[in-house]
């Protein structure tokens, strides 16, 4: 952290100065590289600290050494023998895909017509979208917390899916709308010159050019679902429904005021990795639908 | 343009017999959508309202659901709470300072990484890593990093601190945690602003004698105005509903209980329904006064989107 603090000074009043220097090869200046060190080590040396800690047992785990004295895969073993972690793996497994499933379907249909279709109360229905995915997640977890209770829901699968199709809908629908406004017309109005319905124009024309689109917003649903947190330690009490963040926030250790961070480690290593990979096989497509429409005013 | 607008024009005539007609298509296709966040988000609003003027608790034996009206009582008696108010304090601390610290430090990231041409691809991968993180491992791992015996903060630093037991400590953890956690995705956003930004601009500025300094204060900042504005919408909306780094953090202790946390502890530990409902209420009036204030400010962006 010491190291992006300097960075930052050195990158605000010099960059705009080296824009054209960046694409001559040899002349990328010292401060540069180490702006972009600074940047590497600032992302990078939390997640190997957490990594560091996962692999450490016994006494390793009071001191503070940067690289395990005797790395052991202990923590990793116990959390995969406690079923309530596996369990709490394929939960979070099935809402994250049920989630993003109904969230992407739903709100592919929603984003076209709002995009290309022509009906009225267009802004007002993108405000009210808008808006929605603005609401704190708690004034839905109160009320829920108690109707839950009444019908049923509460500590089930679909007592999760159902509350987060409050961020997952918004988020499809605003990511959707920029992208297939960024299809080109021509190929809409030549299918349906050519005799389409609008319906098998959205299904035959748009939904295959917008197949980037539709996998982008997948990729950030599904991620925010499996980050979810407060709707799913207030909706669940048992590993019937419990999704690992939970889970992993409530391991106990020995006794119960110690915490285990040794294994909280090593779970939370475990429950990275697929984000991790979707990052690096995705990069693209996760900065375009993060960025989509935030830069076209 | 002429020719696509007479196209465009003459078409619905051969439209409007094949199919459903375009209009009523278009509210078909926005049905699900409008009826399921109805169900899920507008009706337990509703609800969460109309709980939060009655008071509803386990107080009486035997009876586990009992409810009766309290008028505005709940609302005075939250209004009235040094609680209440510790909590809001505390929310706009982490909210003012985390989206500042971003703000900066993102774009100093996001002006870095636009001029380093090489490795760009890398740096992005790596910037978005943190942004992956889940926010309960995020509060996990600061936990381990600021630990007294296990973290290197301290021998960072020549400190002997325990960070997350001492009263303004805490706070710093959290909000330090928020800005390595999202700073990424901030600098993300205002890199792609920056990259619409056409380099000429700059170059006729050079041309025309302007410092380093004058550029970024008369091209860069006003250029990028509009992905900054989106930007921090997003991150002051999150901030202010902070709950998972507090809970997994300290679980509120030392003078970081937020307001998500403060109204989730309310009805769920102690089951006082009518008062949780009630400081959820607030939050979402405070949010959305906030939300409301930042839609005045860009709603050209929203009508943008939805013209053709």
């Amino acid at each position: 952290m010491e190291a992006a603090s300097t960075a930052a000074p050195a990158a605000g009043t010099a960059a705009p100065s080296k824009r054209k220097p960046a694409t001559s090869g040899p002349g990328t200046p010292w401060w540069l590289w180490v702006a972009v060190a600074a940047i590497v080590v600032f992302c990078l040396v939390p997640f190997y600290w957490l990594i560091n800690i996962s692999l450490k047992t016994g006494p390793a785990l009071s001191s503070a050494d940067l690289v395990p004295p005797s790395p052991s895969l202990d923590n990793y073993k116990s959390i995969f023998e406690n079923s309530s972690f596996t369990r709490a793996l394929a939960n979070s497994a099935i809402v994250s895909l049920t989630t993003t499933f109904i969230g992407v379907l739903v709100g592919a249909f929603c984003a076209y017509a709002l995009a290309r279709l022509k009906m009225r109360f267009k802004f007002i229905l993108l405000g009210v979208v808008l808006s929605i995915s603005t609401f704190p997640q708690i004034a839905i977890a109160a009320p829920l917390f108690r109707l839950w209770s009444d019908i049923g829901l509460y500590n089930t699968i679909p007592g999760l899916v159902i509350p987060y199709l409050t961020f997952a809908l918004p988020l499809s629908i605003y990511i959707l709308v920029s992208f297939f406004r960024e299809i080109p017309r021509d190929l809409e109005e030549a299918a349906l010159v050519d005799g389409a319905t609008y319906f098998q124009a959205f299904r035959k024309v748009v939904v295959p050019l917008a197949a980037p689109g539709l996998a982008t917003t997948a990729i950030l649903t599904f991620i925010a679902a499996w980050n979810e947190f407060l709707l799913a330690t207030t909706l669940t009490s048992s590993t019937t429904a419990r999704t690992t963040p939970v889970a992993i926030s409530q391991f106990t250790g020995s006794s119960e005021f110690e915490v285990p961070l040794g294994t909280q480690s090593a779970a939370s290593v475990v429950i990275s990795i697929p984000l991790i990979l979707l990052v690096l096989l995705f990069q693209r497509r996760i900065v375009a639908g993060l960025t989509a429409g935030a830069v076209k005013g | 343009m002429a020719e696509t607008a007479t196209l465009r024009a003459g078409t619905p005539t051969r439209r409007r017999s094949r199919g459903i007609p375009e209009r009523r298509l278009a509210w078909l296709m926005v049905a699900p959508s409008i009826v399921l966040i109805a169900i899920v988000a507008l009706w337990p609003i509703i609800y969460a309202i109309w709980l939060s003027l009655h008071e509803y608790s386990l107080r009486q034996a035997g009876l586990s659901r009992w409810a009766s009206p309290a008028g505005f009582g709940n609302y005075q008696d939250a209004l009235q709470s040094s609680e209440f108010w510790e909590a809001t304090r505390v929310t706009l601390i982490f909210t003012v300072a985390s989206v500042g610290f971003e703000t900066a430090l993102g774009l100093a990231m996001a002006m870095a990484m636009h001029s380093a041409f090489k490795g760009q691809g890398l740096l992005r991968t790596v910037v978005l890593v943190p942004w992956a993180v889940l926010t309960v491992v995020t509060a996990i791992m600061w936990r381990t990093i600021v630990d007294p015996n296990l973290g290197f903060v301290n021998t960072l630093l020549g400190t002997n601190t325990v960070w997350l037991g001492e009263e303004p400590h805490a706070l710093i953890v959290m909000i330090f945690a928020d800005v390595w956690k999202t700073a990424p995705f901030m600098a993300l956003l205002l890199l792609a602003g920056l990259q619409v930004i056409p380099n000429e601009i700059y170059e006729a500025a050079r041309v025309d004698g302007a410092t380093a300094w004058q550029r970024f204060r008369k091209i860069t900042l006003p250029l990028l105005m509009p992905a900054l504005l989106v930007a921090l919408i997003f991150r002051t909306l999150d901030a202010l509903r902070i709950f998972d780094l507090p809970k997994v953090l300290t679980n509120g202790a030392n003078g970081t209980t937020s307001l998500s946390l403060l109204a989730q502890r309310t009805f769920q530990e102690n089951r006082l329904y009518g008062e949780g409902a009630t400081l959820s209420v607030l939050t979402f009036l405070i949010v959305m006064a906030v939300s409301f204030a930042y839609i005045r400010l860009v709603g050209g962006n929203i009508r943008g989107m939805t013209e053709d």
